[in-house]
């Protein structure tokens, strides 16, 4: 490493409580980093490192003292003196809810394990709003060979609009279309992809916590029931193409790669790929 | 950000100012720019007493290319000329990136010269967030060099024809190596042509499609005594090869390292078998020494890769451990707790300079080899889409959405001239061959400029058409400028009864 | 920006004419993407794809990002439609007026709302309230083309809105129509689109009058005359605030104790003083227009009778807080309002009260009108930000507050049209002596909308300390000498009050004490021939309607909470009505607890109380 680098400005530190516990933290830190130092555990579903935090979907709120309601700790940043509770009745009667009602109209059987284990954590049981609880259920959306889109999988976290737009790929080829629970991911007049902006770069894939969005590779694997996880291995590369070096992790079953991914702590693009790294890999599948 | 690109691509498009020069003009433009910062009185004058020579000639090089001069030359009006100049001097951190619309021309390396002597003139290098920054188009071209597969050089960026550095190699290896820099590409096609050179090894390569002027290349290469080719594909190359090895790709069917743009070395991995018969390059290697007599051993990739480090000072710190705990490393490492070197020339900014000063290289504007005649009217410039990768023999395996195929692109003001519309089928004809190609209309092109790529060869050869004026320095072929002319193939009545049709609507 | 418009969507000769008058030769930026939406589908009735590529392509807005805007908003028709349409009002105080009626006398003429007939050349649409309550029911008529028509027909009868469907394609524009200057005597009955300042009735009533400090010019003034403007006092409090200062207007605001009329009861002088003091520039000035709460129209009656008051009070706040440009954030259901207060912005610059050098004391200010374009949720005050930016109009979370980083991200005032009218007579009076009318804790008069089942409905100013039963005395009492059931205070987002609390004192601390708050000033008044579930079901939908979608709680919590209040009025459900009950509190408590905004945070309050307070759905009163 050398001199010449900027040297980033000394950060003054802010002291806080949560739970009990006094927490000293730098100043500009969030409720959720703070909560995270001190090992205190926190679900997110929209929140993601790489991405601006958008605190839509409100399972990370948190009870800061002296505001009327509860506070998403993805977003709000810490204050001197401020006295948070993660764990109190309010917050916990929150997070349930929410989570009944996201997995009460969203199909959830492919989001991360986290998510189960979150729900089991609130006692939330999504069945006590009944048999006819609207679902947002429409069919997949196929209409290219990359990957598919099933909406009736999105929770509407915005982290695949971030993706394609200013935090990462500026293509904006998606965006919130609609209000309300009709709201939904879409391009321009819901065309298909391949009329759109879309440059399947799948950072959006990368992005998606429910499974929402997925290789066509796999969406027909899981649909022939081929796909097995028990018989996966994920390896991590780099991208053959381009000089700009891309870590690729490489998900193999049976000798094939069914899927692509790049890891978000990587600094060299923070998980982001282009068309080719994410999806130019069959030839070396064309035995 | 400043975008300088004869087409307005999609970075230009986001840029704050786009400058559309001609093909070929970038030295015009850098000098002018270099004239203009020195007028203004906007050098950096410490850095340059401190750390360059020769700016005095520089000085008096670019003295022709007034703001005037350059506008006639590069199309480039002069008072955008003139705010560039001025932004990048007064920057606090400026950088330039460029990659092949600067090398690929019969004066490459004077380009790249251009471009280091405004940098050096303001002082926009070796600090962090100011550089000079050539964008890699493959993933390895940097590693390649490193590696030592350049004419020139051993590992590390060490010298063939310094004794020093040579010595170090006969040591250990315990053989004497040739004093003298071999060929580059270009020079072994020339050492065809003259009979020089009658047996080719081919590695990773497909010439045959490639390279400009593909007719002369094919003839070259089927004119050999013996050509081996050693790919992942049984591409046209192999295909006319006396021996085909087959090989592992690198990046998932093989271990070893990479090097990116940035100098960041790191880990490539074996995430799937490769098809049978197909073996690791390592392997391959070790098994022509032994059947050429050598009792060599098939070492593992990262046995190769130490053996690299003890002959290389730029890898030495580089152990496998550490790149793969530290996600890569930027050479040079020289050691095994060197953090690796995110930027390169800060000696230059050390009072006093240790080491050799940077020079000043001064250089002429030589416009592209192939002249536009009345014959040959258009600029044909070529390039790489987003969703293809060179002669699509890997990206021809997927199903890109935006892939179209082979266009021969054109602006909507020659499109109305040549009286010819999307997707019509075109005759292109250069001094070296002719294509035939759909058009396609782009009004990001300007009048007078055309664009093809060379992505599908089996649909249009467009080869067939590019000039191999080569650079002497780099041996990189002209591949950006070509002269070309546009023909209608035939009169399209179906078109013409559509068109009075909606006429009489 | 490298933009990929839709491919060979082009638009129409007449739309590309439209969005070009629309935008004259404004910057690309996307600020500008509701007034050229609002073109486009004012000329063809719809936003088809060759107009939004066209606005995409004039403001450098992505296609995709523009159609998650104008989707957004309900006015806006994402597929092609009929030019003519009538938005008829369903919401709650038209219900009261015979609202369903209506819609059915509507679905047998034209065909069910939404769905034309073939070959129809119009279509009619359900609509929440539409801000005239008090003439009801009402409907908002649009008719697209080169002279686009935007009505709202009051005391609508089905002759009443397939005349206007039918005729008024040739009527001027009316937004460019001059306000009338013919009016109605008191008292005299109205019909159709009358002179709204019968919707003050107290203003006709001459012992009534002194006591009016908001309405005292309400029919009184020429709306149209900045000459009679001041001929009845306008300029004089503007004279007086470039005399004492923008520092001696912030201390008489101060000193008046006036709190905001919005529904969040801020000190006024907090907020201005936080604006005026902050180091970041430029600053934004605001009133919110976009009164869009069910049963609330005061401000529509304001805007209408007395647009250079409202001029005039920006003025002030603008100088008093430094800022060079107000915006007017206006909801499209109020074309009058609208086309009066552009008239009179028009006039006040023309004579020097608006612009580079106002009252020719270097003072400058201007104003630019934005019309919403049908979302109750840009009312909030962060949702109308990104309104006026071009953006969804999605809440934003707070902090940073509007006074830290408000529009485009810069210190922003933003104050309701009420609040701002009491500016005038702060800074004309003092603030001591505002504050010593009303309460201690409720400094002024308020104005109540006063609707549904009273003899007299309209806008009423009050001294604050007047009491519930008292206001709806003076509205008439209830209709036909009928029993009182029960009062929405604060319209859908406030709470049911029984006719035991009558004697609720109309304060923020005299609600609060309750269990209720003022909110906007509704106080909607059901006789015991109403069916309260219906009207609950209402409520459940409007919420559902409106919410923007953004947070888990509120997108999917108002759907839930509406099923749960369907099951109950079709008598079916889950368990009992006191279980229902129990998950309803449940589904509230996370509604208001973990909700980004004011919306989610009170969609349950009237339902709650509708059940627990009145024993709506026989769910226990507790």
């Amino acid at each position: 490493m050398t001199g010449a680098a900027i040297p980033a400005p000394p950060s003054r530190e802010v002291e806080l409580t949560i739970d009990g516990r006094q927490v000293r933290v730098p100043e500009g830190t969030t409720l959720l980093q703070a909560c995270r130092s001190v090992g205190i555990d926190t679900p997110t579903l929209c929140y993601l490192e790489t991405l601006t935090p958008v605190n839509v979907c409100r399972v990370c709120v948190v009870e800061v003292e002296g505001s009327r309601a509860l506070v998403p700790a993805c977003s709000r940043p810490v204050e001197p003196k401020m006295v948070v509770h993660t764990d109190s009745e309010r917050v916990r009667h929150s997070r349930r809810v929410v989570f009944e009602l996201l997995a009460s109209s969203v199909d959830l059987s492919l989001a991360p394990a986290r998510v189960r284990e979150d729900m089991a954590r609130y006692g939330a049981s999504p069945e006590r709003f009944g048999p006819r609880a609207a679902r947002v259920a429409q069919p997949v959306k196929v209409d290219n060979e990359l990957y598919v889109r099933d909406y009736s999988r999105c929770i509407l976290c915005y982290k695949c609009v971030e993706a394609c737009g200013a935090d990462a790929q500026n293509t904006f080829a998606i965006a919130v279309s609609g209000r309300g629970f009709g709201a939904t991911i879409a391009t321009e007049f819901d065309h298909p992809l391949p009329d759109s902006a879309c440059v399947y770069c799948g950072n959006c894939i990368g992005v998606c916590p429910t499974g929402a969005l997925m290789f066509k590779s796999e969406h027909d694997m899981r649909a022939a029931g081929t796909w097995d996880e028990s018989r996966q291995t994920v390896t991590e590369t780099i991208c053959g193409y381009c000089g700009v070096g891309c870590t690729l992790q490489l998900r193999v079953q049976d000798n094939s790669i069914v899927r692509v991914t790049s890891p978000l702590d990587h600094d060299v693009t923070s998980g982001h790929l282009c068309i080719k790294g994410r999806f130019g890999f069959q030839f070396v599948q064309n035995r | 950000m400043y975008a300088i690109d004869p087409r307005r691509t999609s970075s230009a498009a986001w840029a704050d100012v786009w400058l559309g020069l001609d093909v070929g003009s970038d030295i015009a433009l850098a000098n002018a720019i270099g004239r203009e910062i020195i007028h203004a009185g906007l050098t950096n004058r410490a850095f340059i007493e401190r750390a360059t020579t020769g700016f005095e000639a520089y000085r008096e090089s670019v003295e022709p290319y007034t703001l005037e001069h350059a506008e006639t030359i590069t199309g480039v009006s002069a008072s955008v000329i003139q705010e560039l100049a001025h932004a990048y001097a007064r920057a606090d951190r400026a950088q330039v990136c460029w990659t092949l619309g600067i090398t690929e021309h019969h004066n490459a390396v004077d380009n790249v010269f251009a471009i280091i002597n405004l940098a050096l003139l303001t002082g926009h290098v070796g600090r962090f967030g100011s550089g000079l920054v050539p964008l890699r188009g493959q993933n390895n071209v940097q590693g390649g060099g490193d590696m030592g597969a350049i004419p020139n050089k051993f590992v590390g960026g060490q010298d063939v024809e310094n004794p020093e550095h040579r010595a170090r190699f006969e040591r250990a290896y315990g053989v004497t190596l040739p004093p003298k820099r071999g060929w580059h590409l270009s020079e072994m096609f020339e050492a065809m042509e003259r009979g020089d050179l009658r047996t080719l090894y081919i590695i990773g390569e497909n010439p045959i499609q490639s390279e400009a002027d593909a007719h002369r290349a094919r003839k070259l290469l089927t004119g050999l005594d013996h050509l081996i080719v050693q790919d992942i594909f049984l591409t046209r190359t192999a295909e006319i090869a006396d021996v085909v090895l087959p090989a592992a790709a690198s990046w998932c069917e093989s271990e070893g390292t990479v090097t990116s743009s940035e100098r960041r070395v790191q880990r490539v991995r074996k995430a799937l078998d490769p098809p049978g018969g197909a073996r690791d390059d390592i392997d391959i290697l070790c098994e022509l020494a032994r059947r050429l007599g050598h009792p060599w051993e098939t070492p593992t990739a990262e046995a190769v890769w130490n053996e690299l480090r003890a002959l290389s000072p730029w890898h030495r710190g580089m152990s496998y451990e550490r790149l793969e705990q530290l996600g890569g490393l930027q050479w040079p490492c020289p050691h095994d707790t060197h953090p690796g070197s995110p930027l390169l020339h800060d000696r230059l900014w050390e009072d006093p300079v240790e080491g050799p000063s940077a020079p000043f290289m001064p250089v002429v504007f030589d416009p592209p080899v192939d002249r536009l005649t009345e014959e040959f009217p258009l600029r044909l410039t070529t390039g790489r889409r987003l969703d293809s990768f060179n002669t699509g023999v890997q990206t021809g395996g997927y199903a890109s959405p935006m892939r179209r195929g082979e266009t021969l692109d054109v602006s909507p003001e020659d499109a109305r001239r040549l009286g010819v519309v999307e997707g019509e089928i075109v005759r292109v004809v250069s001094r070296r061959g002719a294509v035939e190609a759909p058009i396609h209309v782009d009004p990001g092109l300007r009048a007078g400029l055309t664009f093809m790529t060379f992505h599908f060869p089996e649909q249009v050869e467009t080869n067939l058409l590019t000039i191999d004026a080569v650079d002497p320095k780099s041996g990189t072929a002209e591949f950006k400028a070509s002269a070309i002319r546009v023909e209608k193939v035939c009169v399209q009545p179906a078109l013409s009864a559509a068109g009075s049709a909606v006429e009489a609507v | 920006m490298d933009l990929h418009l839709i491919p060979s969507a082009v638009p129409s000769s007449e739309e590309r004419a439209a969005i070009d008058a629309a935008l004259g030769t404004c910057a690309a930026d996307r600020q500008w993407l509701l007034p050229a939406l609002h073109a486009a589908q004012e000329r063809a009735g719809w936003i088809s794809e060759g107009a939004l590529n066209y606005i995409c392509e004039r403001l450098s807005v992505p296609p995709a990002d523009a159609y998650g805007v104008a989707s957004f908003y309900a006015l806006f028709a994402m597929a092609k439609r009929p030019r003519a349409v009538a938005h008829v009002c369903d919401d709650i105080a038209c219900r009261v007026n015979g609202a369903e009626a209506l819609c059915g006398a509507l679905e047998a003429r034209l065909g069910k709302p939404g769905e034309p007939l073939p070959g129809a050349s119009a279509t009619w649409l359900r609509s929440p309230c539409q801000g005239h309550c008090e003439r009801g029911p009402v409907a908002l008529v649009q008719i697209a083309g080169p002279n686009p028509v935007n009505t709202t027909v009051t005391a609508a009868t089905i002759e009443s809105i397939l005349g206007s469907l039918a005729g008024s394609t040739f009527e001027p524009r009316a937004t460019s129509q001059p306000p009338s200057r013919v009016r109605a005597t008191a008292g005299q009955a109205n019909n159709g689109e009358g002179d709204s300042w019968i919707a003050a009735p107290q203003t006709t009533v001459p012992e009534w009058r002194p006591g009016l400090r908001l309405l005292r010019r309400v029919g009184v003034v020429d709306p149209a005359s900045l000459d009679d403007y001041r001929a009845h006092g306008g300029y004089a409090a503007l004279r007086r605030a470039l005399d004492v200062g923008p520092e001696g207007v912030l201390r008489e605001i101060t000193e008046s104790r006036l709190l905001g009329r919005g529904g969040a009861a801020f000190p006024t002088g907090r907020k201005w003083e936080a604006v005026a003091h902050a180091a970041v520039r430029p600053h934004y000035l605001i009133c919110n227009a976009d009164e869009s709460e069910p049963g609330t129209f005061k401000d529509r009656v304001l805007m209408e009778e007395d647009p250079f008051a409202l001029i005039e009070a920006m003025t002030i706040a603008g100088y008093a807080t430094g800022c060079e440009t107000g915006y007017v954030y206006i909801r499209a259901e109020y074309p009058r309002a609208t086309s009066r207060l552009a008239h009179a912005i028009e006039r006040a610059r023309l004579r020097g009260l608006l612009g580079d050098d106002v009252m020719g004391a270097g003072v400058r200010f201007d104003i630019q009108i934005r019309r919403g374009a049908g979302a109750y949720i840009c009312g909030e005050e962060t949702a109308l930000f990104n309104s006026i930016e071009g953006k969804r109009g999605e809440p934003r979370n707070k902090p940073p507050f509007p006074v830290q980083a408000g529009l485009f991200g810069k210190p922003t005032v933003i104050n309701s049209v009420e609040t701002l009218a009491n500016v005038l007579d702060i800074v004309s009076q003092g603030g001591p002596a505002f504050s010593r009318i009303g309460t201690a804790a409720s400094s002024g008069t308020k104005l109540f909308c006063v609707s549904g089942c009273v003899e007299r409905p309209g806008v009423y100013e009050v001294n604050f300390g007047a009491l519930l039963g008292d206001l709806i005395e003076f509205a008439g009492g209830v209709r036909g000498g009928r029993r009182l059931q029960a009062v929405l205070l604060g319209g859908a987002a406030g709470v049911f009050v029984t006719p035991d609390e009558l004697g609720m004192p109309l304060t923020f601390e005299g609600t609060r004490a309750q269990g209720a708050a003022l909110g906007s000033g509704v106080v909607m008044v059901f006789d015991d021939s109403i069916d309260l579930g219906d009207i609950v079901h209402r409520i459940a939908a409007f919420f559902r309607e409106e919410s923007c979608g953004q947070c888990v709680p509120c997108r999917v919590g108002t759907i839930r909470q509406e099923e749960l209040v369907h099951r109950l009025r079709a008598g079916a459900p889950m368990g009992s009505a006191a279980a229902e009950l129990a998950l309803l509190d449940d589904l509230a408590g996370a509604m208001r607890d973990a909700s980004i905004c004011g919306l989610g945070q009170t969609a349950s309050g009237a339902i709650q109380t509708a059940m627990r307070k009145l024993g709506v759905f026989g769910a226990t009163k507790s």
